[in-house]
């Protein structure tokens, strides 16, 4: 039992990190329908300029708040000119093309930070915390924290403010929007920032728990795409819920089966899921006459 | 002479090869309701979009409210005072009425403080009492003419001075058609509207107008008072259907 919770704990833990990065796939999406698989060099981009930031002398938290905002600038400096200008290609030749950015980033990366794998101090302590049996790292707690505080940030700007209402009313209808004065490319900028501010918070507080290096945004950006497409593309709350199942599933298989099995296990379930229900488990709502 | 608030000069408009409008030239006038006529395919949607900057005009200028505004896009031109009800109402399905309608003055916003916002609502609200019936309903599981109102609706609260509404009685039962002409008309007297309506039914049309254009494949084949129009033996052999010997 003991042995259950800690696996599921740990689970908690990883799902969180791909809940961030999932839900960053589909603010992106929604808006401008191009699935970023840059997402994940975000990640990679927030826990390294960090570590580089720190190295330079600067305290902790200025580092990351710089971290963070570099990514948020990267994001913006991704939708405008390279995005928006090929706006006239179809979404396939769009998702190539982020591919095409998330390898040169990370060459980029590569080239300035070399290959070698950094590490970063945890936010507090080193020290674990245990309760009832189960032990977990303090940094996890503060991951928790800040995935949970991000995804409900996120809930509340996309649910109850104008702003949200706005990038929302973009991804329903895009010409309705321009109709109401809404630029969806302004948006679609705005939905990068946001997914290159998450993306970065995101690798941040995942560094001190693992090491970070130039290419740890492949499989965290795979993971995360995997999620988002397991909740039903579209669909950010199917996704957060989705991700923490990935999490625990992933979790589970590397506890019971084999550590080694834990990412084969993950996807393991993600084709079989989609196999038996090929719209994610919270697929896409369409209702009613959509305007006719 | 009356003041402008909208002049179309002369504009020409394509999708892809094929010229669509060739050298359309009409003016509104503040405060009239003036109605865009023709069959399918006259060009009258496309003049439309051309005004509001949802397609750009190959050539030509368009000026409203003494400002040239050819070429600049929809998002910036509606904050200018000019709102589109565009063809089949476009609504945003999966949002609420109420959400729909703050959408309408989202532009306005922060300039406009939320409570005035709200409080222009609640005279929407009265005017369609059906809205604010359903306004947690999500836009898109109303019905036809309903939908039609919350367009219209939340076009009223980005605060228009020209409004332009593509074939607002589209796919609607006869009854209800009236209405929403009948609205038109009250938006006009009670906010000061002027309106540029699209209509396929001309008799309809031409009874709420001031004036009419009448489209014929790309060009301006007739314009006129509204009773100058309806008298006319060509209109009334092709769109009234008053005699049913011509074509």
């Amino acid at each position: 039992m003991t042995e259950l919770l800690q696996y599921v704990a740990n689970g908690l833990v990883s799902g969180g990190i791909y809940a961030i990065v999932a839900v960053g796939f589909i603010t992106i999406y929604n808006v401008s329908k191009v699935i970023n698989l840059a997402q994940g060099e975000f990640l990679m981009l927030g826990g390294m300029v960090t570590v580089a930031l720190i190295g330079m002398n600067l305290p902790y938290g200025l580092a990351a708040l710089l971290a963070i905002l570099a990514v948020t600038v990267i994001g913006i400096i991704m939708q405008k000119y390279i995005i928006a200008y090929v706006k006239k290609a179809n979404p396939i030749s769009l998702i190539i093309l982020t591919i095409g950015i998330s390898t040169l980033i990370r060459g980029i990366a590569s080239f300035i930070w070399g290959k070698d794998a950094f590490s970063l101090a945890p936010i507090t302590t080193n020290e674990p915390i245990s309760f009832g049996g189960v032990t977990i790292a303090t940094q996890s707690v503060w991951i928790l924290a800040a995935v949970l505080i991000v995804l409900l940030l996120l809930w509340y700007l996309m649910e109850k403010t104008i702003l949200g209402k706005k990038i929302n009313a973009c991804s329903i209808n895009p010409m309705a929007a321009r109709l109401m004065g809404i630029s969806p490319t302004k948006m679609s900028m705005l939905a990068f920032a946001i997914s290159g501010a998450t993306g970065a918070i995101a690798g941040i507080v995942i560094a001190p728990l693992n090491v970070t290096s130039y290419d740890i945004g492949v499989l965290l950006g795979i993971k995360g795409f995997s999620a988002a497409i397991l909740g039903g593309l579209g669909n950010p709350l199917g996704a957060a819920v989705a991700a923490f199942l990935l999490g625990i599933v992933e979790s589970l298989g590397a506890g019971y089966v084999s550590s080694g099995m834990k990412d084969a296990i993950a996807f393991l379930v993600l084709i079989g899921m989609l196999l038996v229900k090929p719209s994610g488990l919270f697929g896409e709502r369409s209702v009613g006459k959509g305007g006719l | 002479m009356e003041k402008a608030i909208l002049k179309v000069d002369n504009i020409t408009a394509r999708y892809g090869p094929v010229e669509v409008l060739h050298g359309i030239t009409m003016q509104v006038n503040e405060g009239e309701i003036v109605s865009l006529l023709g069959a399918n395919g006259a060009g009258k949607t496309t003049l439309l979009n051309c005004i509001c900057g949802l397609h750009s005009a190959k050539q030509g200028k368009i000026w409203f409210r003494d400002t040239d505004i050819t070429g600049i896009p929809a998002e910036l031109v509606v904050p200018r005072g000019m709102a589109h009800v565009p063809e089949r109402r476009q609504i945003f399905s999966t949002l609420t009425v109420e959400d729909n309608l703050w959408l309408g003055a989202s532009h306005r916003m922060p300039k406009t403080s939320k409570k005035e916002i709200a409080k222009e609502m609640q005279t929407v609200y009265e005017r369609f009492p059906i809205l604010a019936e359903r306004k947690w309903q999500l836009g898109g599981t109303l019905s036809g003419g309903q939908q039609q109102m919350l367009a219209i609706g939340r076009a009223l609260l980005s605060r228009p001075q020209l409004l332009l509404l593509d074939e607002p009685s589209l796919g609607l039962a006869p009854l209800i058609a009236k209405e929403i002409l009948t609205i038109v008309q009250e938006i006009r007297s009670q906010w000061g509207t002027t309106v540029l309506l699209v209509e396929q039914n001309a008799r309809a049309a031409l009874a709420i107008s001031d004036r009419a254009y009448v489209l014929s494949t790309g060009e301006v084949m007739l314009e006129g008072t509204a009773e100058e129009i309806s008298n006319d033996p060509r209109v009334q052999s092709a769109y009234l259907g008053h005699s049913h010997k011509a074509v």
